[in-house]
Parts: structure tokens; sequence; C-alpha cells
């Protein structure tokens, strides 16, 4: 009992991360009708980022920290917008999609060639240690992470609802041409978005890195997962790729102590084709109607 | 007794809080041209799609001769003789003109399999060149669609809508953004296959003057509802439509 | 027979492709069997992308199940003729029932099923030792022997591929041609008015996909034979991509594009060979950049070209006609 309340914590506490990146997937597949296929490494590169202003530009981490976060606004937010998906948008998404997955390539070989093909330790931006709870042991780690997700995602869905801002880039998502005739700039909404999702891979990268270490090809399976998440839970909606994150992180940490090692990469693809064949929509998601 | 060809029963349809389509009914007899007429907003084209399987409606029913028809997909009313153009152009760019109406006439004829190891046309040649000659484009034959006049690709929607010799054709604002010369031909060409085959036609136009000579029967939506029906004189003389119009 | 301009142009290739090898070394035969295996499983996924506009992530799967198939009932004594159809079948099936649950829903669903399923397909091969040989593979596959014709000698089995490839050609033009062609092109220009016009899009996509799916299936139970050591790393999701990039590089669309495509694919790490360790970041520009500026492809490049130098020439009578008025 005490082992799977560890198990189920820790798996929320990935789980949380895991829905980041989801959301951000979900973000831009609104407003852009998008399916980023390099999601994965927009999670993978910002760690490298700070790898780099650590080792290289003897900064400090927190200010590694930001300049990770400003290279990643400019290269994952807007140069990916500028220079790859408005070019691209008019072909039609096939193109876009082909695009993000070269990019994704792109990125992986990068970081392969001119950093290292090795996995690389990486600072941990939170406390290491545990609590224990008469037999349930606590990791700092991963209360740490749900509070910071939390409190992200939290603020997120603030900052959609309750600024005009935020609101002016949910019309934009829903019906462009109404919210351009209301004085909507739709094209810079659909930046803000690129940003948000690039902040949110960021935040993602910063919390996941210490645990699963800096690899290169680590955002394979990150993407992956994100994918599923936004899916399962509904990927029209924010809250609904919240609740992919976690079920995914509970399940895989379920799947991984309990039952196999080595088919603990297919759950989350066999919940992905038990959630298409049976309710589309996602578990939190709306049908999606039909315009002519 | 015999049914109506198309029969519409207390068709609604909701989009959030908004009543697009409240509780619609008329009938379309075997043979007429009926046109569909209302303000924008007032509901048509979502009757439309209510009607041609790409809603499906809140509540009420659709027969086709009597038989219900509520919730078939579009390409099952179209096996089931049921023709459409579409309000914006819609046609196959990259194909050419032949192809595109063979394309229309095709899932009429024959079989799956006799379709992928029958003739590559569905021996539907001679049939699409006497449709295209008949709609005035046979000069175009072998353009890819794409590449023709506004007015042509609306001529070339119409033809493939008449290509599976359909008993009922519903026409999306057929003459929109058509010019004078064109405008003539097609209402020429409805009016013939309407002669000549008894093809039912159900009309959504704003051009008045074009549904007015087209049409032997008007209805008139205005916010979802059916607020008037009658012969264009009536229709033309009806207080409360000319009021909806006008937006009072 | 028509003696047209484009016949003439196929019998050409024909009489290349059967040229082609002779006096050639080892590795050039091998090559080049390798760029007609991999045609067949671009041109198949082509039928997917190219001509209904949906996305597959899973050639390199569908070719998995097909070489495994046929390694597997070859290596029992099973004859190559017997255990191809069966490979194909088992591909196609398998493709109608990932596909199925796929398109019943809107978007960009079929990538990331296909997604899912390569990567499923890649872990029950690694993990699955007693039938599969997990990581180790599967080895000493025999080649096909006629009686008449063995294909033992690398030579012969490139006569072999290129049989089976012309047969799979002619019956893939058959395809694109038919009705069944039309309507995969009506999807993929226009899906609601297909729709209108009575094409069960659902079915019709499904049969792309699954055809395409079978052609895979096809390309690996060549693979088999050719190379007689198979193991999951060779259908990771990556060369799924590369089968991808052999499409869009060679013209979505086009008949023959993906023939080209693989062409430059499989010859590109040769001439990038110097280039070491950033052949696959040149490849991923390159994708990038050919999708931006030349969306239609290498083959759609010449006939862009092409059509401007007829243009050049239409002008020129033109000015003939001129003249003689």
């Amino acid at each position: 009992m005490e082992q799977l309340i560890q198990v189920v914590l820790s798996g929320l506490a990935t789980g949380s991360i895991y829905a980041l990146a989801a959301i951000g997937f979900t973000l831009i597949w609104q407003a852009a009708q998008t399916v980023n296929f390099a999601q994965g490494e927009f999670v993978m590169l910002p760690a490298f980022f700070v790898l780099i202003g650590i080792n290289f530009l003897g900064m400090p981490l927190w200010l590694a920290m930001l300049f990770g976060l400003a290279l990643s606004v400019l290269i994952l937010g807007v140069a990916f917008k500028r220079i790859l998906v408005d070019p691209l948008l008019s072909h039609g998404g096939l193109s876009l999609i082909i695009a993000t997955m070269a990019v994704a390539i792109l990125m992986k070989e990068l970081v392969k060639e001119f950093y290292s093909a090795e996995a690389q330790p990486y600072p941990a931006l939170v406390p290491q240690g545990a609590w224990d709870l008469s037999g349930v042991i606590i990791s700092l780690q991963d209360i740490s992470h749900l509070i910071i997700c939390f409190v992200v995602i939290v603020g997120l869905t603030l900052f959609l609802d309750k600024t005009k801002v935020g609101r002016c880039m949910q019309a934009a998502a829903q019906n462009a041409a109404v919210a351009e005739i209301l004085g909507v700039n739709v094209k810079r909404m659909i930046l803000y978005t690129f940003v948000v999702n690039a902040v949110l891979a960021t935040l993602a990268s910063f919390l996941i890195t210490p645990v699963y270490l800096a690899k290169f090809s680590s955002g394979e399976y990150l993407g992956l997962i994100a994918f599923i998440a936004a899916i399962v839970g509904g990927f029209n909606q924010v809250r609904g790729a919240l609740a992919g994150g976690l079920l995914i992180g509970v399940l895989d940490n379920i799947t991984a102590t309990y039952i196999t090692a080595e088919y603990r990469q297919a759950i989350p693809l066999l919940l992905l084709i038990a959630v298409i064949l049976f309710k589309p929509e996602g578990i939190l998601g709306k049908p999606e109607g039909r315009a002519v | 007794m015999t049914h109506p060809l198309l029969s519409v029963r207390s068709v609604s349809k909701r989009f959030g809080n908004i009543q697009a389509v409240n509780d619609v009914s008329f009938d379309v007899q075997q043979g007429e041209i009926l046109g569909l007429i209302g303000p924008n907003g007032s509901g048509k084209s979502t009757l439309f799609n209510c009607l041609l399987g790409q809603y499906q409606p809140d509540s009420g029913s659709v027969a086709l001769k009597g038989s219900n028809i509520t919730g078939k997909s579009p390409s099952e009313l179209n096996l089931l003789g049921i023709g459409r153009t579409f309000q914006q152009l819609s046609v196959f760019p990259e194909m050419t003109v032949i192809d595109n109406v063979i394309l229309a006439g095709q899932e009429h004829s024959g079989s799956m399999i006799s379709r992928l190891f029958g003739s590559p046309d569905a021996g539907l040649t001679k049939a699409a060149e006497k449709l295209i000659g008949f709609f005035k484009i046979s000069h175009l034959r072998d353009e890819p669609a794409g590449s023709l006049s506004y007015g042509q690709q609306k001529l070339l929607d119409a033809a493939m809508a008449f290509m599976a010799e359909p008993s009922l054709v519903l026409l999306d604002e057929p003459a929109g953004g058509v010019n004078l010369t064109m405008l003539g031909n097609l209402k020429e060409r409805l009016q013939a296959f309407n002669s000549e085959f008894g093809t039912t036609f159900v009309v959504i136009e704003h051009n008045m003057e074009f549904v007015m000579s087209l049409c032997s029967r008007i209805i008139v939506l205005a916010e979802g509802s059916v607020i008037a029906e009658g012969t264009p004189e009536e229709i033309r003389s009806n207080q409360t439509v000319i009021d909806a119009y006008l937006g009072a | 027979m028509k003696f047209t301009k484009r016949n003439l142009w196929l019998l050409i290739g024909l009489a290349l492709l059967i040229l082609a090898p002779i006096g050639q070394g080892r590795y050039i035969v091998y090559t080049l069997t390798s760029w007609l295996v991999f045609s067949i499983a671009a041109m198949g996924l082509n039928l997917t992308l190219g001509y209904a506009g949906q996305i597959s992530l899973a050639q390199s799967a569908f070719m998995a199940v097909g070489a495994y198939i046929t390694a597997l009932l070859t290596l029992n004594g099973i004859h190559w003729i017997v255990a191809m159809p069966i490979a194909v079948l088992s591909s196609f099936v398998l493709g109608l029932l990932i596909g199925f649950p796929a398109l019943r829903v809107k978007g960009h669903f079929l990538a990331f099923v296909t997604l899912a399923f390569t990567t499923l397909v890649f872990l029950v091969l690694r993990n699955e030792d007693w039938l599969t040989g997990g990581p180790y593979g599967l080895s000493g596959m025999p080649r096909p022997d006629f009686g008449l014709f063995n294909t033992g000698k690398n030579i012969n089995f490139y006569y072999f591929t290129v049989f089976i490839f012309v047969i799979f050609s002619l019956l893939m033009y058959q395809i694109v041609r038919s009705p069944w062609g039309r309507a995969f092109k009506g999807l993929r220009e226009n899906e609601i008015r297909a729709e209108s016009l009575g094409v069960n899009t659902r079915r019709i996509t499904l049969l792309a996909f699954a055809i395409g799916s079978a052609a895979g299936g096809l390309a690996g139970s060549l693979m088999t034979p050719l190379v007689q050591f198979i193991e999951p790393g060779s259908f990771a999701l990556l060369h799924s991509l590369r089968i991808l990039l052999m499409v869009i590089v060679g013209g979505a669309g086009f008949f023959f594009g993906p023939v080209v495509g693989a062409g430059v694919v499989i010859m590109l790490p040769e001439v990038l060979r110097f280039t070491e360790g950033y052949y696959l970041m040149i490849y991923a520009v390159t994708v990038v950049v050919l999708i931006i500026f030349c969306p239609k492809g290498l083959v759609g490049l010449g006939e862009i070209i092409s059509r401007k130098i007829l243009k050049k020439k239409e002008v020129r009578k033109d000015f003939e006609q001129g003249a003689k008025l």
C-alpha cells in the first residue's frame, strides 16, 4: 500500500510535467491547426541552452535558466513561427507536419554533433530530500514538481480567461475570422500562442531534465507522451491535456513497477488506441462539430 | 396516397445559444423549383446542411419519397438521388474538367470491385462530355478545373451536381458572383433540366430577380423560422417578408 | 500499345534498369536492388499520402510485418512465392485494422496512430525473442529458387526484383487511373465535395491506407531475401520518416515521384559521406527547404521547368503565325 501511494504520487509528479508539454501542444493545435511533431525536442533543447550557459559562458544557474528561457522564446517561439509556420500554413497541414518532423531531426542532430551524444548531468532545481510519513517515502522533488506545475497551469488558465490578451488569444483560436472583425490582431495572437508554448516547453525541460538527464534523444519519448496525453485528455481542452498528462504519468509508473518494464512504452500507446476507438473526442473533450 | 418528393418536418438545429433553425416544416413536390430566401443569418445554409447530412438536426425529420432519410451521410444521400452545389467554389482544382464530372458520376456506376478493375472512366466519358457540352464548357474539357474563371467553375459545379441524374438538386447560391451572361446561361440550363427530365430543385439565392423568375414557389426564412410561403407574386407583396428584409 | 512519347520514356527506363547492374560490383548491385525495394514501399505510401492525402508513419512497420512474416515462413521451408502473398495480405488486413479507428476521427489522427503502431511493432519485435529473435533478429533466410532461375546470385536477385517492381508498378497504375484513384484524388482535393458526390470518404481513405500498407508489406517481403538478416532496428520510426522523405523529395502525387525520391534518399548518404555526422542535419534542412520552396518535389519541379520550356516554344509558334498574317 505504501509503495502504491509512492508510485502514484511520483507518477502524478511526472505526469504534471508531461501535462505542460501537452498543453502547449493543444494551444498550438487550436491556434494554428498544426501538429508540432518537434514538441519533444522543444522540451529537450532548453536544458542544453542552460548547460551552454553554465559550462561555456560561466553563468550561475539562475542566469543560465533566464538565458535558456530567452533563447527558447526566441528560437522555439518566434523563429519557429516566423520561419517555418508562416510560409507553410498556406500549403496545408501536411507540409507543416512533415517540416516539424524535419525540425525534430535537425534539433537532435545539432545537439548530438555540437554538444554531446552522451547523457549529461543537469542541476536540480528543487530540493532532493524525502519525507518519511509513517512508511510512505515522499520525495520532495515530486512534491515541488506537482506544486510548480499546478501553479503554472492555474496561472495560464487565469491568463487565458481573465486578461484581455488571453481572451483575444482564445477568440483568435476559436474563430479567426470573427475575431479579426472584432478588431483582434489574429496574427499577433497566434504568435503569442507559439511563445506561450515555448515557455511551457522550457518549464517542462527545467523540471524533467534533472530526473532523466539531458540527452539529445530524450525528446522522442517525451513528444510521443505529450501527443498521447493531449489526445487522451481531449485535444481541444487545456484541462483535457492536464488530465491526460496526469493519467499517463501514473499509468506509466504503475506499469513499470508492477506489470512489465519491457512494455512500459507500449502502455500509453495502447491507451491512445483505446481512446481513439471508444472516445475519440478524449476523456474531457467535446466532439468537434463539422464545419462546411 | 403519393408522397411529396421531399418532406421536412419540424427540423431544428441549435449552436450554443443560437437557434439557427427553429421548427421548420415544408414539402417539395415532384418537378417544382422551390426558392428558399431570407436575410443573412436566417438559417438557410444551416437548414440546407441539415437536409444534406452535413449536420445532424437536433430534432425533426426529413423524408425522401416517404422514406426517412434523417441522419444519413452526405454520400448516402447523394446515392439516393440528391445532388447539390456549394455556395463557395467547390471543384477539384488539380483534376481536369472531364475528370471532375466523371468523378461526380462514377460512384453511381457499377460495384466497388468493378470500379477498381473495370474501365478507368467507368464508362462515363460520353455522358460527361455531353453534360459539359450542355453547360457550354466543352472547350475546357482537359483544363485543370482550378484554372477556370469563377463563373466557369460555378457552371462546372452545377454540371457535377447533375452528372448522377439526381431527382432532386439543392443549389446553394448558384448565382452568387456570376456575371450576367453566365447567369442567363445558368438559368436556362436549370429550366431545361426541369422541363426535360423533371428534375426538382431547391434553390437558396440572394439575387431576387433570379429567384423570382426561376422558382414556382418560394419559402421565406427569418431567424430560423418559416415566415412566409407562396408564389413569387405573393412573396413580393407580403408585408411580413418586406419587414423581415428591412429589419423592422 | 500505342507508341506514345510516354511509352517511349517507360521503355528507356526499363532498358536502363536492365542495363544498370551489368559489369558493376556487388555493392552497386545491392544498392540498386535496395533502391527498387524502397521504391515499392514509397510508391505505396504515395498512394496514401500523395493521392489520398493521409499521413502514415507506419510504412516501416508494415515493411517489418512483411519482412518478418516472410522470414519466419521461408526459414521453415515454405517457398517465397507462398510466403509473399501471406505477408502482403497480412499487411493489408493490419492496415484495415489500424486505419479503421484512426479514420473515424478527423484531423491528423492517422499520423498519431501510425506513429504509435510503429513503436508498438518495434517493441514486440525486440521483446518477443521466442518468435522474432529479439534484438539480434533473424538471419539465414534463403533466396527464392524458381528451378530454372535461382535468385541466389546478387545479379539474379536484382532482375527478380526488377520483375516484381514492374508487375507492382502496373498494378499500381491500374489503381491510380481507375475510378478508385480518381476518388482518392477527389478526397485529397476537396473532401466535402467528394462526399456530396457519393464518395464514401471513410471507406475510400481506409482502402488507400490499406493498399499503401500492403505495398509496404511487399517491400518487406523482398527485403528479407535481399539482406538475409533482419533486426528490429531496421524498421524503427526513423525509417518510416525516411520513406516519407522519399515521397516528399520525389514529389507526392506523381506516379514515379517516389522512385526518384527513393533514389535520392538512398544515394544521398553516399554523396554526403564526406560530411560524416552532418548527414542527418543536411537531410533535415533539405526537407524543410524543399517543402518551403518546392512543395511538389523534384518531379514537380521538373514538370514546372519543362512546362516553361514548352511555353516558350508555343510563344514562338504564335510569332510564326503572326509573321504569316
